[in-house]
């Protein structure tokens, strides 16, 4: 996606500007230009991005070897109980571990920074 | 289906299976409770946002066993179990699919959107897009999406009413349609969000803990070993592949094409089904909002690895053949198993609670609906944004008996096709025509109308298209020559597209849209708007807040 730090203000660069005035920033912008912010934003980024594509492409793999690796997939571990079921058990075991690794990281990382903005926002009262 | 119904054994009479006055006692008890509870909940609805969020004041695990009512539908319930039953591993898929999909709504989703928007999901994307034509795109979009859900939740209603009151005539069956599609008219009317709210989370918690005692008994039945329960299974069919991946879609290399349309779909579809993405707006903060789809994860996981064990259990205990050859087909094999373990009482409360799941969910859809024709297309559109909030509220309400006759209308006409599947198109339809926009407006800056319109309305044309023209809808054969298709008549075929789910080629396409539609517009990013979007989502700042309780 972008580059954080290409995200700024209109102030730098008069083509940019809207018809309110050239120089005026939202309190919203400016927040958006504060490094809590932006620290804020690369973080969450940087958790939820690599997790999903982990998520999916571990989801296709799977997916994938159902569908063409049948003889791979029907191998026999404990009776009746095959591989595909168990890389299909794995599914449920990653995504409960992925669900919870995420509710605790928010709830620690991000969400005294991102409450501490907002009430910064809210009590300048521009809502 | 690829699996063929002819059986040496005697086809069971519907009236055989359980007694139709236990099963419809079960259910009227539990139409009963819910309804005093919808009437109680209505006291305190007054402003659009009761109505359509209720009142933003349910936590985040009452909300999560809302979404999990909701969620958990006739295809989970009695698509899945069947679909394990006669197809063994395969059936297996679609739950993990629809499972994994929550991952895409708990990272990237739930929570910026329950900061950006106000009811719908068209709030969000026309935060910073051009309003009418966004809201307007992403109105039908969502009409289209619940359309198909709600044919698949009726289309389930009349094989559940064949099988558990014995009602084999078309006519028959087509007037339960009328009375569940009616009752569920009555719930929204006058319950709203709140009375919906309310209906999902008993009947989830009654699906879940009915599940249980289900999976515990059969799991008893064979020492608590799951192996045993396949083995059951293997024994009874004489299918030795029923554990292995392919019995459904092994058969040809379009088949398989087919599988992985449909898993792409599955997987992408969650987090742009609009009733689901409506839930996130019902609770108070983003922080619930996590919360809820961290409860909802559980519980539709929990239930999903029950039916596993329900599904092999029913191919062990009841048999593949009797299934298919009982009113109802694959979707009778949860309440065969239940009658085989605990004859008509726990088939009748497994009966109420598959009556109760559909009305749950046909409930969530048709408020979704009603909200984003109310509040995008009449409040925001026709009437440029200039009406009384009672007024929306109103149009809503005009808007949800029209949508439950339409679901009556199309329920009797769906009627017979298998349930699963229908849910699986408008996962399709989702997966193209919402997800990616919502995607793009989130966490791409560039983004902008251009691109909206086209991804959306790309993503859905190109599905309808592919689907009208897919096996799905003409020109698809049974084994013994009769037709699998929507049209009856096997002469009909204009079929040119071979897959029965689109996903694999629509999603791509809306994706990409989005982009060549962006990047060939001139139009510029509101910046202001862009960054009042990204410091909402991310912080919470200037969301919408609840409700103080009157």
């Amino acid at each position: 996606m972008t580059d954080p730090s290409r995200i700024g203000p209109a102030t730098g660069d008069p083509a940019d500007a809207r018809g309110d005035g050239a120089m005026t920033q939202t309190d919203y912008q400016r927040v958006q230009d504060s490094p809590e912010f932006q620290d804020l934003r690369r973080r969450f980024r940087r958790f939820v991005f690599p997790m999903t594509a982990f998520f999916l492409v571990w989801y296709l793999t799977y997916v994938l070897l159902a569908d063409y690796a049948h003889d791979f997939m029907s191998t026999q571990v404990w009776g009746t109980i095959n591989v595909g079921l168990l890389m299909g058990l794995g599914q449920f075991v990653t995504t409960f571990a992925i669900t919870m690794l995420y509710a605790r990281w928010a709830n620690k990382r991000q969400d005294p920074i991102a409450n501490e903005l907002r009430q910064r926002i809210e009590g300048r009262d521009i809502v | 289906m690829t699996a063929t119904t002819e059986s040496p054994q005697v086809v069971l009479a519907a009236s055989e299976i359980g007694n139709p006055v236990v099963n419809i006692g079960i259910f009227l008890a539990f139409v009963a409770v819910t309804l005093v509870i919808v009437l109680r909940a209505s006291r305190t609805n007054k402003t659009a946002a009761d109505y359509y969020a209720g009142g933003r004041s349910f936590t985040g695990p009452q909300n999560g066993t809302a979404i999990a009512g909701d969620y958990l539908s006739a295809a989970s319930f009695l698509g899945i179990v069947g679909a394990i039953a006669v197809n063994g591993y395969d059936g297996f898929l679609y739950s993990i699919g629809f499972l994994v999909a929550w991952l895409v709504a708990l990272l990237l989703v739930a929570e910026l959107l329950r900061n950006t928007g106000k009811f719908t999901m068209a709030d969000v994307l026309s935060f910073r897009l051009r309003q009418r034509p966004v809201r307007m795109a992403a109105a039908i979009t969502t009409l289209a999406v619940v359309f198909f859900y709600l044919l698949a939740q009726m289309a389930g209603a009349g094989g559940l009413v064949a099988l558990l009151l014995g009602i084999d005539g078309s006519v028959g069956q087509g007037v339960v349609i009328a009375v569940v599609g009616a009752l569920m008219i009555l719930y929204v009317l006058v319950g709203g969000m709140k009375g919906t709210t309310w209906v999902q989370i008993i009947k989830a918690i009654l699906l879940i803990a009915g599940a249980g005692v289900m999976t515990v008994w059969v799991l008893a039945k064979f020492g608590f070993n799951l192996s045993d329960v396949i083995q059951g299974a293997i024994n009874t069919s004489g299918n030795p592949a029923l554990a292995e991946p392919g019995a459904r879609y092994g058969g040809s290399e379009t088949s398989k094409l087919d599988f992985l349309s449909l898993a792409l779909a599955l997987v992408l579809g969650t987090a742009g089904l609009p009733h689901v993405l409506m839930r996130f707006y019902t609770v108070p903060t983003a922080k619930e909002a996590r919360r809820s789809v961290v409860w909802a994860i559980w519980l539709i996981g929990i239930f999903y690895l029950f039916t596993l064990v329900l599904g092999y259990g029913a191919g062990a205990l009841v048999g593949a053949d009797t299934i298919n050859a009982a009113p109802g087909g694959v979707n009778s094999a949860a309440p065969l198993l239940a009658f085989e373990l605990g004859g008509e009482i726990l088939l009748g409360i497994i009966s109420a609670v598959a009556f109760a799941t559909i009305l749950a969910v046909v409930a969530g859809l048709t408020i979704t609906a009603a909200a984003s024709f109310a509040h995008d297309i009449y409040a925001s559109v026709i009437k440029k944004g200039e009406i009384a909030p009672d007024g929306e509220v109103r149009v809503a309400r005009i808007t949800v008996v029209a949508i439950g006759f339409l679901a009556i209308i199309g329920g009797i006409f769906a009627n017979g096709q298998n349930v699963a599947f229908l849910v699986a198109l408008a996962f399709a339809v989702a997966a193209s025509a919402n997800l990616p926009t919502i995607i793009y407006s989130l966490f791409w800056k560039r983004f902008n109308t251009r691109g909206a319109l086209w991804s959306m309305y790309g993503g859905l044309g190109s599905c309808i298209v592919l689907i009208a023209f897919s096996p799905v809808v003409s020109g698809k054969l049974n084994p013994d020559g009769t037709s699998a298709s929507m049209i009856r008549n096997t002469g009909v075929d204009f079929a040119w597209f071979p897959l029965e789910n689109p996903g694999l080629v629509t999603i791509p396409l809306a994706f990409l849209l989005g982009i060549v539609g962006t990047l060939t517009s001139k139009e510029r990013p509101d910046l202001e708007k862009y960054a009042e979007m990204e410091v909402r989502s991310l912080t919470g700042a200037g969301s919408e807040k609840a409700v103080a309780p009157h």
